[in-house]
């Protein structure tokens, strides 16, 4: 049997959603952690209930979404810097 | 003198290390490249206690070596980050990357031990010239011309801050490398060659552009001393100064955009240098005890853990020669111990609990909520939640699992994977232990990271960020990784400047080659018509103000630094 076709881990899709479900719990568990852990607040957000889980959350889908934006702005070829200096050297 | 041993500047071993390692081959020079840290950093233990040793040069008292609690803890820094470096590049055969890391290490430990600006402008170009050989020792045209762009910006920092350092001495009267605060321009000039180094927004290109052109042994040295010397240099000379905080907090937000569309994972790992570089001149612009102690910690740290992750990636490009998120994947199933070194520096530079990142970040974060600053806390936790996101799982996610790419390789040289073993268990440590490091901070406070409120808020936000990247995945929502260049500053100088330049180098080459009868001729008349009516005393020997002297051949080097790259269209 090849090293190719040995199956690994993250090969069966099982395991993939076992590892989803795990890391779901998590994240309920550290969601129920705002009723029993009292915080020592600083900042007057950070006394909505859920305001870190919330934040990560949306902080993270607004970075994704607005870098895709930002990719029809930016985005050029791999060689965008060669290819001119290829051709003035011509 | 508070010690009685002769002081050795802490550069002069690797400087030996260097000249050793020229003359020497296999086993003793790797013998060599290992001793030198080791020794260099039992001799600053020795001095742990302070030394100032100055001497007086002309009229000016200089300040070679000045050990202080500050100093201290980046001596030690840049002493471990050395030795894991050069052990990591121990398998290489190439005497020039080995003679430039030696020189470059040895530079950023004279520019850290500096007392005078003269000193250290001395040291701060010496990291210039000798870094450049770790990019260039790639030996590709792309190389070439990176680590020209790369020299030419190091350079111009060094410049300034000669510069700066002169017109300084002409306002006060010393050279000494002290407090400044941003009080008048010479102050702006030297802030500016500090900035520049630090990569601050605007200033920042160099850094991914420079870095992920480097060889992959080289990119460990040069994210390791560089920047690092830079905010030593503002820690030491601006604490306080509120525009740091505004460009530090710039700095923490806009690379995780690009870090997030970009291909080339070294470039991610540059763009989120200077994320991470953003929270340390935040906390340096604070100023208070706190701020300074958490700015210089994560400095510390992030030496660490971005080597680390900077390793695990030069591992990935040795081993496959690729370094594409595109081109990536699957990499777990034939390098697992790298995959697990690789998170480990991800869980870091994340500032999960009980892993280093956590226990110095949390410091800037805090101190920016108690001195008052609302919509700074937010922006670091934007940037917190971001850098997870992009450093934290896209590199380790693209490169050894999402789809497999179908590579199939084996482990690096065992001297990476302990280079790498040992930056991991020191994240770890500092995580689980952090009091060690926080006794060598610069200000004694009591200060623990690990409550309640700290830990559940940090899990929290992470897990989300986490569940954030999940959710966009399942929703195909995430962009793709694609083979691309994404326009940052740097088309000011590789594209836009060369376009202009070209017609105006064309023009002045027709130019000079009419005027050049001409000027013969007047240069003959001109000069008997001087020597006739001026003599000595005629306009240009007069005693010129100091401060405008040196402001005009600081501008008259930078153009002969630039000039000759505009003509040949290295620029671009």
């Amino acid at each position: 049997m090849s090293e190719h076709d040995k199956t690994h881990f993250f090969d069966k899709p099982d395991n993939v959603r076992l590892v989803l479900r795990v890391f779901y719990g998590l994240c309920a568990l550290l969601l129920l952690g705002d009723f029993v852990i009292h915080r020592h607040v600083y900042h007057s957000w950070e006394r909505l209930w859920g305001f870190y889980p919330l934040f990560g959350f949306v902080a993270c889908v607004l970075l994704v979404l607005i870098a895709k934006e930002m990719r029809k702005l930016l985005m050029r070829d791999e060689d965008y810097y060669e290819k001119e200096a290829g051709k003035d050297a011509d | 003198m508070l010690t009685d041993l002769p002081p050795v500047l802490p550069s002069l071993p690797f400087y030996i290390g260097a000249l050793l390692a020229l003359m020497l081959r296999g086993p003793a020079r790797a013998l060599v490249l290992l001793a030198i840290p080791v020794i260099g950093g039992w001799q600053l233990w020795q001095h742990a206690g302070g030394v100032l040793w100055q001497l007086q040069f002309l009229d000016y008292t200089l300040t070679p070596l000045r050990i202080d609690q500050l100093s201290l803890l980046f001596g030690y820094l840049f002493h471990i980050a050395a030795f894991i470096a050069l052990l990591y590049s121990l398998h290489v055969k190439d005497t020039t990357q080995q003679v430039a890391a030696m020189l470059y290490a040895g530079s950023a430990l004279g520019a850290v031990f500096a007392g005078d600006l003269l000193t250290l402008f001395v040291f701060w170009e010496a990291m210039a010239l000798s870094s450049v050989f770790l990019i260039w020792a790639r030996r590709s045209e792309r190389a070439l011309r990176a680590g020209m762009r790369y020299l030419v910006i190091q350079v111009v920092s060094g410049v300034a801050l000669l510069a700066g350092a002169l017109m300084l001495m002409h306002e006060t009267g010393t050279l000494a490398f002290e407090y400044i605060g941003l009080d008048g321009p010479a102050s702006w000039v030297v802030f500016f060659a500090f900035g520049l180094k630090a990569a601050f927004p605007l200033l920042h290109n160099w850094a991914t552009d420079a870095y992920p052109e480097a060889t992959p042994t080289g990119a460990v040295f040069l994210s390791a001393f560089t920047t690092k010397a830079a905010i030593y240099a503002l820690a030491r000379a601006f604490p306080g100064a509120e525009p740091l905080i505004y460009i530090g907090a710039a700095m923490t937000c806009f690379p995780i955009f690009y870090a997030v569309i970009e291909n080339d994972l070294r470039r991610v790992l540059a763009y989120s240098m200077i994320n991470q570089l953003g929270f340390m001149v935040c906390g340096i612009g604070i100023g208070t005890a706190l701020a300074i102690n958490g700015a210089v910690a994560h400095a510390f740290n992030d030496v660490i853990f971005k080597g680390l992750l900077f390793m695990a990636m030069g591992a990935v490009l040795h081993m496959t020669g690729r370094m594409n998120g595109s081109d990536l994947g699957g990499l777990y199933k034939s390098m697992p111990i790298t995959t697990v070194l690789c998170i480990v520096g991800a869980a870091s530079i994340s500032a999960f609990p009980l892993f280093s990142g956590f226990v110095s970040k949390s410091m800037v974060m805090s101190a920016a909520i108690e001195e008052g600053h609302g919509w700074i806390w937010l922006m670091l936790l934007f940037a917190s939640a971001g850098v997870f996101h992009h450093a934290g799982i896209k590199i380790p996610y693209f490169a050894f699992f999402a789809h497999d790419s179908g590579i199939r390789t084996k482990e690096p040289p065992l001297n990476m994977l302990l280079a790498m073993g040992i930056a991991a268990v020191l994240c770890v440590a500092i995580g689980c232990y952090p009091q060690a490091l926080y006794s060598l901070l610069p200000n004694q406070l009591a200060y623990s990271a690990y409550d309640a409120t700290h830990v559940l808020a940090q899990l929290q936000l992470l897990f989300f960020s986490a569940a954030a990247f999940v959710w966009l995945n399942l929703a195909r929502l995430y962009p793709p990784e694609l083979r691309s260049t994404n326009i940052d500053v740097e088309w000011l100088y590789r594209k836009l400047l060369p376009g202009v330049a070209r017609p105006i180098v064309a023009g002045a080459r027709a130019a000079a080659s009419m005027t050049q009868n001409l000027a013969t001729h007047a240069g003959r008349t001109l000069g008997v018509h001087m020597a006739r009516h001026q003599g000595w005393q005629m306009a240009i020997a007069r005693n010129w103000p100091m401060g405008g002297v040196v402001l005009w051949v600081a501008l008259l080097l930078l153009f002969y630094l630039i000039f000759p790259y505009v003509q040949a269209g290295l620029m671009r």
